[in-house]
């Protein structure tokens, strides 16, 4: 059964992100005044192989402990659900 | 005393250290594919800079997983002496040889310049031949390298003195400004708990000759081998 894993690394709070704030600052000079904040991330996608939901969601995380996220920067958050196709 | 520059692909300063090692200071000296799984016969290994897997996903995190990356931990876990260089500092901290991690300089600029940077406790492998609070100038030459670690970690390893070089201006005063890419503590290199494993962001072995335009470099790599000459009891 394939799965699509939906993976999405943020920054810890603590970590300073300047990507993020100069970003926030185009969006000041665009005109965009009520923008507060912003944090640049990643999003991934993991197409895999597993019996059931449970496991993929399990092994999503254990790639995403492993490799895709850095657990000292950054966090990260899977949903899991069946691919189409 | 046999060094080992470890490839990876999307390493550039491999022949820098190639040429530094084998040319300037005259050592056996052999590249060592990220495909190879053994490290017998060296004695002292170095990660080069580069962008090792063009640093996608993040600097360093998917050559920490390169099949050479075992043999390394073992070197490592049995005391041997391993030197990482920018783009090797990345991977070493990826891999959990080194703490904390290494990010986009605050500036967002990619910085390529001369930087002085001072040594701490001079009780590593790669910094015996320094005295506490010696500056070096020594090229920089990245966009990733604002040393990060969480509040309670760098507590942690600046007790233990494993902060071994951080940026400073050309008196070793650890300035606003001499920190050019924002780390925190002004930190440009730490090592581990052991002591054996170091790693820094500027770059010692291109900048050692005097014709590169400063020698400083070849001090850490001098270091190790009279270390290693002290330990032979030559």
């Amino acid at each position: 059964m394939v799965w699509l894993a939906k993976v999405y690394v943020t920054l810890k709070p603590v970590v300073n992100d300047p990507q993020g704030l100069a970003i926030a600052e185009g969006l000041h000079n665009m005109g965009y005044t009520g923008v507060e904040d912003v944090r640049a991330g990643k999003y991934l996608e993991v197409r895999l192989n597993a019996p059931d939901q449970p496991t993929a969601q399990r092994l999503a995380e254990e790639m995403s402990d492993r490799l895709l996220a850095n657990t000292v920067i950054e966090n990260y958050r899977c949903d899991v659900v069946r691919a189409e196709g | 005393m046999n060094f080992g520059v470890i490839v990876f692909p999307g390493s550039n300063g491999d022949h820098d250290c190639l040429h530094t090692i084998g040319e300037t200071l005259g050592q056996p000296v052999r590249a060592i594919w990220h495909r190879e799984t053994s490290l017998d016969g060296i004695d002292c290994v170095v990660l080069p800079g580069g962008f090792a897997y063009g640093d996608y996903l993040r600097a360093g995190a998917i050559a920490r997983f390169s099949p050479i990356m075992a043999a390394v931990e073992r070197f490592a876990g049995a005391g041997g002496p391993v030197l990482g260089i920018c783009n090797g500092f990345q991977v070493l901290t990826e891999a959990g040889l080194l703490p904390g991690a290494l990010l986009r300089n605050a500036n967002l600029e990619f910085r390529c310049q001369w930087q002085h940077i001072r040594a701490a406790r001079p009780d590593t492998p790669f910094t015996g031949g320094l005295v506490e609070g010696q500056v070096l100038r020594l090229p920089v030459a990245h966009g990733e390298g604002r040393y990060f670690a969480s509040p309670e970690e760098l507590a942690r390893i600046e007790a233990n003195g494993q902060v071994v070089f951080r940026y400073c201006d050309a008196a070793g005063a650890t300035t606003e400004a001499a920190n050019h890419n924002g780390s925190l503590n002004a930190i440009a290199g730490v090592c581990n708990e052991r002591r054996n494993v170091v790693g820094l962001m500027p770059h010692p072995e291109r900048g050692a000759e005097a014709l590169l335009g400063g020698a400083d470099g070849r001090l850490l790599f001098e270091s190790v081998l009279a270390r290693a000459r002290a330990v032979a009891g030559v």
